[in-house]
């Protein structure tokens, strides 16, 4: 097996998260509408340091969720069930501009099962995304607001990461 | 690890891991309840019969609930009104249930074994609802899932099971369920009802209430199953309360934190004392609330299809 590439380094990583946060900056004038909410597992560090870097610019905390959609999955019946991870939203999300956050961006079904499930907990005014790594291969007709790094992938490759909240963190493709 | 079993019809072949993985999805669906839209599409376009060939009240209402809540379409099915009394046979029944398109069949019935034979004639997925004096396997994983929410662990604890053991399936399911998930489990009640041939399931028998509930972390309390007992068992109700009824002054000599669970229905004034019953130390409501979260999960584990759980 060939040895892993490494597409993003953990200062890329920090690179393109504060440049992500400058463009949800851009596009949302109203900041205290914005919130963060993270799929996990990978969605879920990367939606808290997205939030730190917001609060800086904003010079105020930025709100952050996490969603789990296994539930809301259309292959559930196909594979294993999986495992669920805890939901938190520890706010309304009616009215409010969510940011959909996740790592790796592929077939799509991971975000339309995202915002099936986000619907049961309000009506948002708008739904963005915002996604580290956008490996292509979409399934359905979705598209990401916020791109940390496009990574043009085969369907045999297999992109892995290792994040940590504290910084550190890399983003690998592998090939099976 | 990830759940492979197309059905649940004991806990006996379980493992502690799959113990663990139902308890931990679980906790996922008991969170589903306290939103203001406690319906997630799960189970969207799937068939559940509930086929309840013994009467059923708190344990029916609670796969219906759960079914209801992953979206299922939901068949009911019982004694009262069916073909049984027309004399057609369980596996017929059970066929032309399977012939409507029928994904998942939860059955309650008297006969010990009945799920599992109907897990070898049909396709669908069976689920144990109660099956004679043989098992429940829904009410141990609720009373495993209550006891480690309340304790925060379950290895080690001691639990003593107080009451009919002998006719109880919830026994016989609680003890292979938190034996393996490391319990020290101590059965109490009539000579006649806990004989010493459970100390087999690896657990301890003592026929003397007070020093059985004296260290215990958890007082399990089990009705007397009348409608299973062939001959009376013991001279007299009163006698059995007198002897074994939890009442204040046995629960004064227990640990202070010491939590009182009962799978229901309670005979107040028999197993346990009016009050206690409602009491700050027992969870037998907890017990209803948690039992529709492991049913959810149970469904929801089941319909899981082949293959790796990794999902891309």
């Amino acid at each position: 097996m060939p040895e892993p590439t490494v597409i993003l380094d953990a200062v890329a990583i920090q690179r393109a998260l504060t440049r992500i946060a400058h463009e949800i900056v851009e596009r949302n004038e109203v900041s205290a509408e914005v919130v963060l909410v993270g799929i996990p597992t990978g969605g879920v560090p990367l939606a808290r340091r997205l939030a730190n870097i917001l609060s800086e610019i904003w010079k105020q905390p930025v709100a952050v969720g996490t969603l789990d959609v296994s539930m809301h999955r259309d292959d559930l019946d196909q594979r294993a069930a999986p495992k669920i991870h805890p939901t938190v939203i520890p706010f309304d999300v009616t009215g409010k501009t969510v940011v959909l956050v996740d790592d790796v961006l592929f077939s799509g079904r991971t975000i339309r099962a995202a915002m099936d499930a986000l619907n049961d907990f309000g009506r948002p005014k708008k739904i963005q995304l915002a996604v580290l790594v956008d490996r292509g291969h979409r399934e359905l007709p979705i598209k990401a607001d916020f791109v940390g790094k496009n990574v043009p992938t085969a369907l045999d490759e297999k992109i892995s990461l290792r994040l940590a909240e504290n910084g550190e963190g890399e983003v690998l493709l592998e090939r099976k | 690890m990830s759940w492979h079993r197309k059905h649940l019809l004991d806990i006996e072949s379980l493992t502690a891991e799959e113990i663990t993985i139902v308890l931990d999805t679980a906790r996922a669906f008991k969170a589903v309840g306290k939103r203001t839209i406690k319906k997630v599409p799960a189970l969207r376009g799937k068939t559940v019969v509930n086929l309840f060939v013994e009467p059923s009240t708190r344990t029916r209402i609670s796969f219906e609930l759960a079914e209801q809540r992953l979206s299922a379409d939901i068949i009911n099915f019982s004694t009262e009104a069916s073909s049984f009394k027309k004399g057609e046979t369980l596996k017929d029944t059970a066929r032309n249930l399977e012939a409507l398109n029928a994904d998942f069949i939860v059955i309650r019935h008297s006969a010990s074994g009945a799920p599992h034979f109907l897990s070898r004639v049909l396709g669908a997925h069976v689920i144990n609802a109660g099956d004679g004096a043989h098992e429940h396997p829904t009410q141990a994983l609720l009373d495993a899932f209550t006891i480690r929410e309340k304790k925060g662990k379950i290895a080690g604890l001691n639990v003593t099971i107080l009451g009919d053991i002998l006719y109880s399936r919830v026994a016989r399911s609680d003890i292979w369920a938190l034996t393996k998930l490391g319990a020290k489990v101590t059965l109490c009640g009539p000579a006649t009802l806990v004989p010493k041939t459970f100390e087999q399931m690896g657990c301890r028998v003592t026929h003397d209430v007070e020093e059985a509930i004296r260290d215990a972390d958890i007082i399990n309390l089990l009705r007397i199953q009348h409608e299973r007992q062939r001959k009376t068992m013991f001279p007299s109700i009163g006698e059995y309360t007198q002897l074994f009824g939890l009442n204040k002054a046995r629960l004064a000599k227990t640990r202070p934190d010491a939590l009182i669970m009962h799978p229901g229905p309670i005979n107040r004034g028999v197993e346990i004392d009016s009050e206690i019953a409602d009491c700050a130390r027992s969870v037998i409501l907890e017990q209803v609330t948690n039992g529709l979260a492991v049913r959810m999960a149970v469904l929801f584990l089941l319909n899981g299809g082949k293959g790796p759980q990794e999902l891309a």
